[in-house]
């Protein structure tokens, strides 16, 4: 597979590591009343889609990025890569 | 000899070769099979089940029976196909699958029991009495099955790998494959061209075919002269395109050296990931046979092969005018083979065409409406049976082609599993509109088999692919050829009661379709997994779609309702050896050398494999003979002098910005933000699950500057980690992360005479136990001017330092310190001592982080703050973490000087040893000198109330049990007050 | 029709003539008392025992394609218990008698060939792991083996002892483990399920769940709508598709894992072998092909096929391990779709929804579980009580922290 990498392009995907469904990046409040039960959630389930699925990648050996990937499960063709840090800013200011 | 007049074969040469230690030659530009026809040879094999003999049927890489252990010794290659086997001067080839020789294999007798083992048998029996499975039944089975044999010895021939890309690449060097590279080429884009075959023209080759009213070589000749001008054209040969895999991305193996005796100084294969924006199939088609009894007799082959053997290695299978060649045909194409046969004087018995009013081509005896019935011929084609309006006869017939029809090899096509679609016209399958994308199928694949036509879609497919990457198609100018429409019937099987094979290598006959129909497996799948079709060496590329047509038949639905059968890769069989690639042996994977390797080297130390690191693991002295001696005289040495120890391998991550103290915070389950500059401080992770995961230190060396080292295993995990919740948890934190691991040479000074030691190297900088005490850490210069860091910290429980250097100066500052240590007993040690201390302290490693445990079974469970949020603080609330009761507990053996083995599992005294009453097991156990016997630690329910209770370490697996006491886990100066010294 | 030698030298005598389908293919009833969905491995065996060991009478199995399609029909074909952690090891220690049995019990050769199975040892640390872990399957009734570096180069003088980046040290070793002929297994239990009434009906896909009042009452399927008491699903690979049509989330990640055959060969490895400091397993089919696998892909995927990386990654370990298989030729490949779970253990529960029933969850290890799995889930449909062995298998274990984690790797299923 290629990754396409938004600062360095197209790379091979043998250079990252995958950690899986992109929701990681929305840590629950621990300071929340259900604190433990959204954390078994955002731990444990997923939705495991069998079609476009945004997920974690690391350019482990790269520029060390997380990027969020947007790929098909099912094809396996890639709609997108972001950086994950952005999308995570991002989901700030949407929550704000 | 049968050689004919003309054919792509090089005269003047002549190769001596052996098949089953009998000596023939033949020429350059053969194949094993083609030499062996032109010596007469016809039988060539036994098929898999009943050990018929079998001749070759192809001559391509489709070929199901002539299979051969080709070369001898380490080199020994089974299941080779003789028809694509290159020869070479001194090649060796034996015949396989036999017991005794190949014209009197006594396995042969199978073929007499054929009855009994029909499809699908063996699952009806063989299951009385139960214990007789491995001991009788199956061992015979075994024996019998499988095809050629491996030498059990290395493969002692190098391999490599690489990585192209191009905008175009084209797969099959035919009339398609050709028009499409030059195409591309001319238009300037990157193209590769791949060619399984070592001379470029596929079909071209075989047939006599004119092209600009010349021979076809003519053609490829100027064309591969052309190609050698164009340096945007990369065109290999003898390389097979084997698979089709994500985003373009295509694997192939080149042949370098496989058609010489030896690779020499090259390898024997390559494999390449190719990348290519855009590639067209021009894999052309594999023609089908026609089942009728006895259809598998040497001699009896597929027409187009028949016909590439005459035209480009001029062999016929006979040219004895008493025993004539036939072609039995339901379609145009099989009259070309006896127009071709003919026009090289092979004598013809006839056209044997399935097809009433059949077409005549030529002056030779036209069977129209008939078809052939049986054969005759133990070893080889004798006679067959032809019946034509309910009357059969019997003809004297040396060789038989066969001509059923032609499939597309759509195989590529249907690698990403997109179903191939059934064209009423071609009868046959054709590649599907869901395929890899930007892979164009062009020519006989697709079904356009004539020449013209062939030549004119790869050149189209070319201007698609071209069209699609901005690249503007040049005019090219192709050869006239022929395009002649070929009609073809319905025609699948001839009906009869005797065996008509379908499958040759795996012995399936049109009954097993049947009987697998009768029995409801008709499901292609439960058809193909019942019969075993389709599955030989060929994949069914010669079989499946004939077997579809039968079970169709049987059914009664047309062929697509029956089923579709997709092909995954590889395209044909791929070595295991090119596949990994060559780096076996010590070069399976790299080896990461610590800085003071070459200098632990020098001192004759011992190394052991962790992770990818070589590490010291002791350092035998003049008169040691056993490696516990070694241990123990290190252990001791760091106890009452100092020792030295690279301990580079544990990871170490920077840390800064102005936020790195909360960043930490966050990271370790205890309070690190807080750490006061010129301290360092033990820290526990957690993952987010709850669980403890890896321990390490944190050093706080300015305001905004900290590091942070990790177990050696979880060094790269950590720091991914890190960076993890630095970009996507926590992106507003201003924190930087770089890992150092290898740019700092790190060197454990542990024992009482540390600080001597140390003193005499560092510049200027006060050691005492006030000015620098205990988890202590500063910045300095060491060797008067070297940049070091040094950090108070003890693995050992003595007083205990480690020092880091830039790495390149490791290896001289262990030369150093042992130097000007010579008079305090310096000594350095290796992991094994490093293990032993640390069992001595408690200190938990690997086999007590396992990721299996809480904090609090470690001990640490008051590490993980309730004052602040970070990794895993919530999850580790969870109820089956806090109830779990199990505590990291010393052992001490009572009563016994046996080796305590970890893996041991613990009981109460008095209780019977089951799953139920096990109470924990033994982590980590050793030798200990101070102790001056074997110690352990364990995870013990309850552990921390049981202090000095006796309990059992029982170890069955090795049938040793011993008592324990509970102790515990510091057996060395559990105050702590030598550390803090 | 009971099958026997007897029976095939008689049919070989006569041409044949008295074979009879080895299942029907029924129409599908209005309604079940249980319907199975998913006509695999698992799904066909707690057909089988519901039916023979529960009594259990009106029982349907549904299957979207032919019967047998899923994991079962594509594997590696290893059965062994030589699990660590109690949650586990009773479980496949059950499913390893059940194996010995299972032809039998069946009536149908499965060729179940307890060749054994070597786990390699190339560290002490590993050494003291598989130590720990023979000791737990002995406490469990199972069978274990340490072998030294000696002992094993007796079994198994074909690895490469002498020239090894990771040198070999010894092995665990369980003997009763081994091999099964993975559609062998399906096609007993279809066929012993099919003899005792229950309709196997393929070409079913379910739709979707009928469901009112927090009950299950049914199944929408391709062909119409299926009343049932209840519904047990067993459709590992695409579980997380077809609960959610149940409204449900899963701790599962659907991945895809590679394994591969060579062409045919002469006997040469005698049972399974695993490599200790790779990604690599092997062992050798009756037909003569060479089986092995590696790790998972890694990455999210329905696709039923990988890419070229693993398959590198796997050989490089085979030919470091054992460089004498070299000049054998990759035949095939396949990928099939994993349910990888948060903690590497299989789930078999009751749901939220009354009536509704879920198995899955198995990663890569599925076929060996096969018949446990299958006797397991009967007892939980027929009884509503978890079978002894699978009591830790339960839904609600990671929200409550009772995982069952045998490679500490947390909850990260591709590292599982």
């Amino acid at each position: 597979m290629l990754i396409p990498h938004p600062l360095l392009g197209l790379r091979d995907a043998q250079e990252f590591t995958y950690l899986g469904d992109a929701n990681l990046i929305n840590r629950p409040d621990p300071n929340a009343p259900n604190a433990e039960a959204m954390f078994c959630d955002y731990v444990f389930l997923r939705d495991n889609p069998a079609g476009v699925h945004r997920e974690l990648w690391y350019h482990e050996q790269g520029d060390r990025s997380w990027l969020v990937v947007t790929r098909n499960t099912v094809t396996h063709e890639i709609l997108g890569a972001e950086l994950a840090s952005d999308v995570a800013l991002a989901h700030r200011e949407g929550s704000k | 000899m049968t050689r004919l007049s003309g054919g792509l074969i090089d005269r003047n040469s002549s190769f001596s070769f052996t098949f089953d230690g009998k000596t023939y030659t033949g020429h350059q530009g053969d194949t094993l099979a083609s030499a062996l026809l032109a010596n007469g040879v016809r039988l060539m094999g036994r098929s898999f089940k009943y050990h018929r003999p079998r001749g070759v049927v192809a001559a391509g890489s489709e070929e199901p029976n002539a299979m051969v252990e080709l070369r001898s010794g380490a080199r020994t290659e089974p299941n080779t196909r003789a028809t694509v086997a290159e020869l070479y001067d001194g090649l060796v080839a034996k015949s396989q699958n036999r017991t005794g020789s190949l014209a009197f294999d006594a396995l042969g007798v199978n073929d007499y029991f054929a009855p009994f083992f029909a499809a699908g048998f063996y699952y009806k029996t063989f299951m009385w009495p139960r214990a007789f499975w491995e001991k009788l039944y199956e061992p015979m089975i075994r024996r019998a099955a499988g095809l050629g044999r491996l030498s059990m010895q290395a493969d002692p021939d190098s391999y490599d790998k690489g990585f192209l890309h191009c905008d175009v690449l084209v797969i099959g060097g035919g009339a398609a494959g050709l028009a499409a590279a030059l195409t591309a080429a001319r238009a300037g884009a990157q193209v590769i061209l791949c060619d399984e075959d070592f001379r470029l023209g596929g079909r071209l080759l075989a047939e006599s075919h004119r092209l600009d009213g010349a021979p076809a070589t003519d053609w490829i000749s100027t064309l591969e002269a052309e190609f050698e001008t164009l340096p945007n054209l990369r065109v290999m040969r003898r390389t097979t395109v084997f698979g089709v895999y994500d985003h373009g991305i295509y694997g192939a193996v080149e042949r370098v050296s496989d058609h010489v005796v030896e690779p020499g100084n090259k390898v024997r294969q390559t494999l390449w990931r190719i990348t290519a924006k855009r590639a067209v199939l021009a894999a052309g088609a594999t023609e089908r046979h026609i089942p009728f009894a006895d259809n598998d007799r040497p001699g009896v082959m597929l027409g187009g092969a028949m016909r590439a053997y005459a035209n480009r290695w001029a062999v016929t299978p006979t040219q004895s005018a008493k025993d004539p060649v036939a072609i039995f045909t339901n379609n145009d194409d099989g009259h070309r083979t006896a127009l071709d046969l003919m026009s090289k004087n092979v004598p013809i018995l006839g056209v044997i065409d399935s097809r009433e009013n059949a077409p005549r081509f030529g002056d030779y005896d036209l069977f129209s409406g008939a078809m052939v019935t049986g054969t005759k011929g133990r070893l080889g084609l004798r006679d067959i049976e032809i019946t034509k309006g309910g009357v059969a006869s019997w003809h004297r017939c040396a060789a038989l082609g066969v001509s059923g029809g032609w499939n597309p090899n759509v195989h590529l096509a249907s690698h990403h599993r997109g179903r191939p679609v059934w064209d009423d016209t071609l009868l046959s399958f054709v590649p599907g509109a869901d395929g890899p994308a930007g892979l164009i199928p062009a020519g006989a694949c697709v079904g356009l088999g004539s020449t013209a036509k062939a030549l004119a879609d790869g050149a189209k497919a070319a201007g698609i692919a071209l069209a699609e990457l901005g690249i503007k198609t040049p005019e090219v100018a192709l050869p006239d050829a022929e395009d002649m429409p070929v009609s073809q019937a319905d025609f699948w099987h001839v009906p009869g009661k005797k065996r008509a094979w379908v499958d040759f290598q795996n012995d399936v006959t049109v009954k097993d379709i049947s009987l697998a129909h009768k029995e409801n497996m008709k499901p292609v799948e439960h058809l193909k997994r019942w019969t075993t079709l389709g599955m030989a060496t060929d994949q069914g590329k010669t079989s499946n779609v004939s077997a579809l047509a039968v079970m169709a038949e049987l059914t009664g639905k047309s062929i697509p309702q029956t089923g579709t059968t997709i092909f995954r890769p590889p395209y044909t069989g791929v070595s295991l050896s090119v596949l990994g690639g060559g780096d076996t042996g010590v070069n399976f994977r790299p080896r990461r050398l610590t800085p003071t390797h070459t200098w632990a080297k020098s001192q004759g130390a011992e190394f052991v494999e962790v992770g990818q690191w070589m590490r010291a693991q002791y350092f035998p002295q003049a008169g040691e003979t056993d490696w516990r001696e070694s241990v123990d005289r290190e252990t001791k040495a760091v106890r009452v002098g100092v020792g030295l120890c690279d301990v580079t391998t544990l990871g170490k991550v920077d840390v800064q910005g102005a936020d790195a103290g909360e960043f930490l915070n966050r990271m370790y389950s205890n309070m690190m933000g807080t750490v006061a500059v010129g301290k360092v401080r033990y820290g526990l992770m957690l993952r987010e699950d709850g669980f403890a995961y890896d321990d390490g230190t944190c050093a706080r060396l300015g305001e905004d500057h900290y590091v942070v080292t990790t177990t050696t295993a979880n060094a790269g995990l950590v720091y991914r980690n890190m960076e993890f919740a630095r970009q996507c948890l926590w992106p507003e934190l201003d924190v930087q992360l770089i890992s150092t691991t290898d740019a700092w040479a790190q060197i454990a000074v542990a024992g009482p005479k540390s600080r001597l030691l140390l003193e005499r190297v560092v510049d200027e900088f006060d050691l005492s136990n006030d000015a620098f005490p205990f988890m202590g850490c500063a910045e300095l210069t060491v060797c008067k001017g070297l940049r070091a860091r040094l950090f108070r910290i003890s693995f050992s429980g003595e007083l205990a330092y480690e020092i880091a250097v830039p790495a390149r100066y490791g290896n001289a500052l262990m030369a150093r310190l042992m130097e000007l240590g010579a008079d305090l007993g310096a000594a350095p040690y290796g992991t094994e001592a490093l293990g032993v201390l640390r069992i001595e302290k408690g200190h938990a490693a690997g086999a007590e982080l396992n990721g299996q445990t809480t904090a609090a079974m470690l001990g640490l469970g008051r590490m993980v703050s309730a004052k602040k949020d970070s990794i895993g603080a919530v999850m580790s609330r969870r109820e089956g973490l806090a109830r779990d009761a199990r505590r990291l507990v010393g052992l001490q053996p009572v009563g016994s000087t046996e080796r305590l083995m970890a893996g041991s599992h613990l009981f109460t005294q008095g209780t019977a040893h089951s799953m139920e009453t096990d109470q924990g097991w033994v982590t980590s156990a050793c030798y200990s000198p101070h102790v001056g016997g074997y110690i352990g630690l364990g995870y013990l329910e309850n552990g921390d109330t049981r202090m000095d209770e006796e309990i059992i370490a029982a170890n069955p697996i090795e049938g040793s049990e011993m008592r324990l006491r509970v102790v515990p886990a510091h057996f060395v100066d559990p105050e702590g007050e030598r550390l803090r010294d | 029709m009971k099958f026997s030698g007897f029976k095939v030298i008689k049919e070989a005598l006569t041409g044949h003539k008295g074979w009879t389908p080895l299942w029907r293919d029924p129409e599908p009833q209005s309604d079940y008392d249980i319907v199975i969905v998913g006509g695999g491995g698992h799904g066909l065996a707690t057909a089988f025992y519901l039916a023979k060991s529960f009594g259990q009478a009106r029982i349907a199995v549904l299957e979207k394609g032919w019967l047998g399609s899923g994991n079962i029909g594509r594997n590696t074909t290893i059965i062994r218990s030589n699990y660590l952690l109690p949650g586990n090891e009773p479980f496949y220690e059950f499913s390893m008698k059940l194996w010995e049995n299972l032809e039998q019990e069946t009536n149908f050769n499965s060729m179940v060939s307890q060749r054994g199975i070597i786990n390699l040892i190339h560290t002490d640390a590993q050494r003291d792991a598989y130590r720990r872990r023979g000791n737990a399957m002995r406490f469990a009734g199972a069978d274990s083996v340490l072998l030294s570096r000696e002992e094993l180069r007796e079994k198994v003088p074909f690895l490469n002892y002498d020239n090894a980046r990771f040198p070999i040290k010894g092995g665990l070793m369980q003997p009763r483990a081994g091999t099964a002929r993975h559609d062998g297994v399906a096609w007993g239990y279809a066929r012993g399920a099919d003899m005792r009434g229950v309709d196997i009906i393929q070409n079913c896909e379910v739709t979707g769940f009928k469901i009112e009042r927090g009950k299950v009452l049914g199944v929408e399927t391709s062909r119409g709508f299926i009343g049932a008491k209840k519904v047990g699903v067993a459709v590992a690979g695409s579980s997380s598709r077809v609960m959610s049509m149940a409204g449900m989330r899963l701790p599962i990640e659907s991945h895809v894992l590679q394994a591969f055959v060579s062409e045919g060969l002469k006997p040469t490895i005698p049972g399974v072998i695993t490599f200790g400091a790779g990604h690599f397993y092997i062992s050798q089919s009756d037909k003569g092909g060479l089986v092995f696998g590696g790790d998972i892909d890694g990455y999210n995927s329905y696709a039923q096929r990988g890419n070229l990386p693993v398959i590198e990654d796997v050989l490089e370990g085979g030919m470091a391990l054992m460089p004498m298989i070299g000049r054998a030729r990759l035949l095939r490949g396949w990928g099939g779709v994993m349910d990888m779970s948060m903690d590497g253990s299989p789930i078999i529960d009751r749901t939220d929804i009354e009536g509704l029933y879920f198995n899955g969850g198995w990663c890569y290890g599925g076929f060996k579980a096969t018949p446990a799995s299958g006797y397991a889930f009967a007892h939980l449909l027929a009884t509503d009580r978890p079978h002894d062995t699978a009591k830790a298998y339960r839904l609600d274990r990671f929200a409550k922290g009772y995982v069952i984690d045998e490679r500490g790797a947390g909850a990260q299923p591709n590292l599982h």
